[in-house]
């Protein structure tokens, strides 16, 4: 166990130090000279130089890179060219409103995916799992956007049920909050949840005609008992590799989610970056969505350690 | 030399039946055949849409904006500057097509012999393994961004962002396939034989891994479809006045008061083409299963 978690921790510390060399190599493939990037508003001489000796843009490229290290670590992303503002507090503005968004959609994909890939393993060959099975092959389909654009023309344009657009943060109102947020990560969940629904459903399967459901039944277990304490088992290994392994189209779900319901977070800021070229933004997201990627996965394959002991054995999450 | 032809000659014969195998268990799948038509249109309409389409795409005509459809001479409607819909969804989605091969060409490119060289030579595995990882964490649309800041937004970076993002997977399926491969006895018979890594590599191990690369294309495509859209309804990827059918509904979105079915048409033409390629893929994957009937 522990040599395992030694192993993980040293791949992702090498992982973390890579995306940072090949975003400090991005910058500088970026058009222009970067300290006028960084310069902002106030683009005289004095200024640049100014910029240049803070950013050791003067120094050779491994004391840059060190120095580049070194201000990532302490929070120090540069300030918005457009606005003038350091990223760091546009961040901390930004994330809750994302992380709110993931959290609640894998909440939703768990809940559909799992009971759907269930109803699908059970009821194996009746019309429920055909249309469990269809519903799944329409969320692996379906552009999510374009459903978000249709649930804001049907239910909130039209009815008036859910706000269009806008958000209210949790500490204001925290039932406002819920409405503003709970379309948009039902959108992003359900990609998740056809994914997890097919997973699901295999692996039901799988232990549905292995030899411990036969016991199970043999002994005269209640069906629902066998399918809950004894099949269903397996299938929290497989909501947790499916988030992780879906963490990068969840991140990029989120950025379009946000961009449609006008949801304040990390991909509207994103997105804006890009069309305003605010490069000082664009490295920070970069650069964070690497590392939040990493540091997520390797306390994912800790959990799995955790829920499966077979992994802590052979050291290889299947 | 007969030595050697003997076994490839066997695994010859193998493909051949195995083949015809995949292709009844295919044609007996309404499912299969219904996704195939689908697609077999789709890809003769998108080749010949420069022809068969009824107007030019960039053809404005703002004394008919936003006619619904139906209305005569514009079978699908026409949008906010008066370009007729249908030929504008018919080259967008050629466009999607587009992408969502070249998308997957890159990924094989690059993605086939890395797996290939990880499953292969242990030595390589954990170099590519952290190659991977590194992939993996910049999901394709902040490769997008990333790539738009640098380069700019357009068709071809769109899709080397989607095709790059989808490396790792490919790899991942080349790499167990080929470690799968190796340890059987026809690999080992040639190894014996004295056949050369990239002799073993190119023709017993390649020819016989390519059911999966060709399940994980038939998957891979629609994603990068669906990234397409993604990407060019934010503004990352085609171009305007270009057609896209992400494009098209970012515009329906800025209209959406006036003309609410501009938002419904493209939508449903990239879920149509997405899946299409799913449906195959899936009956893909259970005609290739050796188990058989197992769906």
């Amino acid at each position: 166990m522990a040599r395992y978690l030694l192993t993980r921790a040293w791949q992702s510390a090498l992982t973390l130090l890579l995306s940072t060399i090949v975003v400090f190599v991005g910058v500088r493939a970026l058009p222009g000279d970067p300290a006028l990037a960084l310069a902002g508003e106030d683009r005289s001489p004095e200024a640049l130089e100014a910029i240049r000796r803070h950013y050791g843009l003067d120094q050779p490229l491994p004391v840059q890179f060190a120095q580049y290290v070194e201000r990532m670590v302490q929070g120090d992303f540069g300030v918005s060219i457009r606005t003038g503002t350091p990223v760091s507090s546009m961040l901390t503005t930004a994330l809750p409103v994302t992380v709110e968004l993931s959290v609640l959609a894998i909440l939703i994909a768990a809940a559909l995916g799992v009971g759907a890939g269930v109803l699908a393993a059970v009821r194996r060959g009746r019309p429920a799992e055909w249309l469990a099975n269809g519903l799944a092959l329409i969320g692996l389909s379906v552009p999510h956007f374009w459903l978000g654009l249709l649930a804001i023309l049907y239910l909130s344009v039209a009815t008036g049920l859910f706000p269009a657009s806008g958000f209210v943060p949790i500490l204001e109102d925290p039932v406002d909050n819920l409405h503003h947020i709970v379309l948009p990560a039902v959108i992003l969940g359900t990609g998740l949840a056809a994914i997890i629904m097919r997973q699901t459903r295999s692996a039901m399967l799988d232990s549905l005609s292995s030899d411990y459901v036969r016991t199970a039944k043999a002994k005269g277990l209640r069906p629902r008992a066998v399918i809950t304490r004894h099949a269903l088992r397996n299938s929290l290994i497989v909501v947790v590799t499916v988030v992780g392994l879906q963490l990068g189209g969840l991140i990029s779900g989120a950025v379009v989610t946000e961009q449609i319901f006008g949801l304040p977070g990390f991909g509207k800021m994103t997105i804006d970056a890009v069309f305003q070229r605010d490069y000082p933004v664009i490295q920070a997201v970069v650069l964070l969505t690497a590392a939040a990627y990493i540091v997520i996965n390797f306390f994912v394959d800790l959990l799995y350690s955790v829920i499966d002991p077979r992994i802590r054995v052979t050291g290889d999450p299947a | 030399m007969t030595v050697l032809t003997v076994p490839m000659a066997e695994t010859g014969t193998a493909s051949i039946t195995r083949r015809t195998r995949v292709l009844r268990r295919l044609r007996r799948n309404p499912l299969a055949v219904a996704s195939f038509v689908v697609l077999a249109l789709a890809g003769v309409i998108a080749l010949l849409s420069p022809w068969l389409a009824p107007y030019s795409v960039d053809q404005t005509d703002f004394a008919r904006t936003f006619a619904p459809p139906g209305t005569a001479g514009h079978l699908l409607g026409t949008d906010d500057l008066g370009r007729d819909v249908l030929s504008r969804i018919m080259l967008g989605a050629r466009a999607s097509l587009q992408v969502g091969l070249l998308a997957v060409a890159t990924s094989l490119v690059i993605g086939v012999p890395l797996g290939l060289a990880a499953g292969y030579f242990r030595a390589w595995d954990a170099v590519i393994s952290r190659f991977t990882d590194l992939l993996l964490a910049f999901p394709f649309l902040i490769m997008a961004v990333g790539l738009a800041a640098i380069r700019g937004a357009s068709l071809g970076n769109a899709a080397v962002a989607i095709g790059i993002a989808q490396i790792p997977g490919v790899i991942r399926v080349v790499r167990s396939d080929t470690l799968r491969l190796k340890s059987l006895d026809f690999v080992a018979a040639a190894v014996v034989d004295g056949a050369s890594d990239l002799w073993v590599l190119a023709r017993h191990i390649l020819p016989n891994a390519t059911s999966v690369i060709l399940v994980q294309a038939t998957v891979a495509i629609p994603a990068a479809i669906l990234g397409e859209a993604v990407l060019s309804f934010l503004g990352l990827g085609i171009q305007p006045p270009a057609p896209s059918l992400g494009t098209m509904l970012a515009t329906a979105q800025q209209f959406a008061a006036r003309a609410p079915w501009a938002a419904v048409l493209p939508g449903v033409v990239i879920m149509g083409l997405a899946l299409a390629f799913n449906v195959f893929g899936d009956a893909l994957r259970d005609a290739l299963d050796p188990k058989g009937d197992r769906r």
